[in-house]
C-alpha cells in the first residue's frame, strides 16, 4: 500500500515543481527587447528570440515571474523592465502623476471657489436686465403719446 | 509674487527639472579618433571576476562588440581569432565585450569558436552606447594611451585586419 501511494505520489511532486506559474505572453508585454527598444511582445530580432526562449525556459522550469524578471535584470540590466522599479529615482515615475493630479484638483477646487464666491453660483433670475429706468420710462411714454397708437 | 504663482514657477520648474534629467541621465555618447577610449569596469563573461579597459593600458588593444545573435559576428570571429593568434601577446590583444546577449548564449559562442582572447560582458549596453555603437558588430583599436586610433562599424576579416589594424602594431611595423 506504502509503495503505491509512493508510486503515485512521486510523479505528481516532480510535476508540480515544473508547474508553470506564468507564461511568456505574460512576460512579454512587460519586459523589453533592449535592442529594439520596444515590448518584447512587439519584437521579432534575432536577440528577442533569444530572450523568448530564455523566458520560455524559465516557464517551464517553474519560475514565478518574479524570478523571470530577475533573472531578465541579471543578464541586461534595468532597462529590460518596461514599467520602473519603484524604488530610487524610478520612483519618480509613479509619485509625479499622483502629485500632479493632486496639485490639479486642488487648483481646480480653490479656481471652483473662487468663481462661486464671484457669484457664478448665483440665481440665473438675479442676472436678469433691470427694467428701464425712470427717465427711460418717462422718455418712452412720451414717444408712445407723441405716436398716438 | 503670489502664492499662487510661485506654486506654479515651482511646478513648471520642477516638470523643466525631470525632462533635463532624463535628457542628461541618457548622457552623451561616441568616442572620437584620438579621444581617451570610455574603460568602465565589466563583469567577465566567463564569470569569476571582472574587467576594465584601463587594464590594457600599455597595450595595444582590439576591442570587438559582438553578441551571440548577430549573423555578422559569427562570421569574424574566426579571424579575430587567428589575428589574436598572430599578434597577441605582450603588446596587443584583442578584447571581445559581449553586448546585450544572455550570458550561457556568449559562453557557447566563446566555446563555439574556440575563442581565447579576454571576454567582458556588456549585458545593459551600457559601454557600448559609451562608444557610440550603433549596432554589432564594431571594432575599435585603442593605443597604448587608451585613445580611439581606427575604429570600423561592421565586421572585420582577415584580409581588413592585415591591411588596417597590423600596421599599427608594433611587431609588424618596424
Amino acid at each position: 500500500m506504502l509503495a503505491v501511494a509512493l508510486l503515485v505520489a512521486v510523479p505528481l511532486g516532480g510535476a508540480s515543481a515544473a508547474t508553470p506559474q506564468t507564461s511568456l505572453t505574460e512576460i512579454e508585454s512587460e519586459v523589453m527587447c533592449p535592442v529594439c527598444g520596444t515590448l518584447l511582445e512587439l519584437a521579432e530580432s534575432p536577440q528577442a528570440q533569444r530572450e523568448k526562449v530564455f523566458v520560455e525556459r524559465l516557464v517551464r522550469a517553474g519560475k514565478s515571474k518574479g524570478e523571470i524578471k530577475d533573472a531578465l535584470v541579471a543578464e541586461y540590466g534595468d532597462a529590460v523592465l518596461a514599467l520602473p522599479q519603484g524604488s530610487g529615482f524610478s520612483l519618480s515615475a509613479y509619485l509625479v502623476p499622483i502629485v500632479a493630479f493632486v496639485i490639479a484638483v486642488i487648483a481646480l477646487a480653490c479656481g471652483v471657489a473662487k468663481w462661486r464666491r464671484a457669484g457664478g453660483d448665483a440665481d440665473p433670475d438675479d442676472s436678469a436686465p433691470a427694467g428701464p429706468s425712470a427717465e427711460d420710462s418717462e422718455r418712452l411714454d412720451a414717444d408712445l403719446a407723441r405716436y398716438d397708437l | 509674487m503670489s502664492i499662487r504663482s510661485s506654486i506654479a514657477v515651482l511646478a513648471v520648474l520642477a516638470a523643466v527639472g525631470l525632462l533635463t534629467y532624463g535628457l542628461l541621465s541618457k548622457g552623451s555618447s561616441g568616442v572620437s579618433l584620438g579621444e581617451v577610449a570610455p574603460a568602465p569596469t565589466m563583469p567577465d563573461l566567463g564569470g569569476g571576476g571582472e574587467g576594465s579597459l584601463a587594464a590594457y593600458r600599455g597595450r595595444w588593444v582590439l576591442v570587438n562588440f559582438w553578441a551571440s545573435w548577430c549573423v555578422p559576428c559569427r562570421q569574424e570571429a574566426p579571424a579575430l581569432e587567428r589575428f589574436q593568434h598572430q599578434h597577441g601577446g605582450r603588446d596587443f590583444t584583442v578584447l571581445g565585450i559581449d553586448t546585450r546577449d544572455l550570458s550561457g548564449d556568449g559562453k557557447d559562442f566563446v566555446e563555439k569558436y574556440g575563442l581565447r582572447y579576454p571576454q567582458l560582458r556588456d549585458g545593459n549596453g551600457d559601454t557600448a552606447h559609451d562608444f557610440g555603437t550603433t549596432g554589432v558588430p564594431e571594432n575599435f583599436l585603442i593605443d597604448p594611451q587608451g585613445k580611439l586610433r581606427w575604429l570600423l562599424r561592421g565586421p572585420v576579416d582577415g584580409q581588413y585586419l592585415r591591411e588596417a589594424v597590423a600596421p599599427y602594431l608594433p611587431d609588424t611595423r618596424s
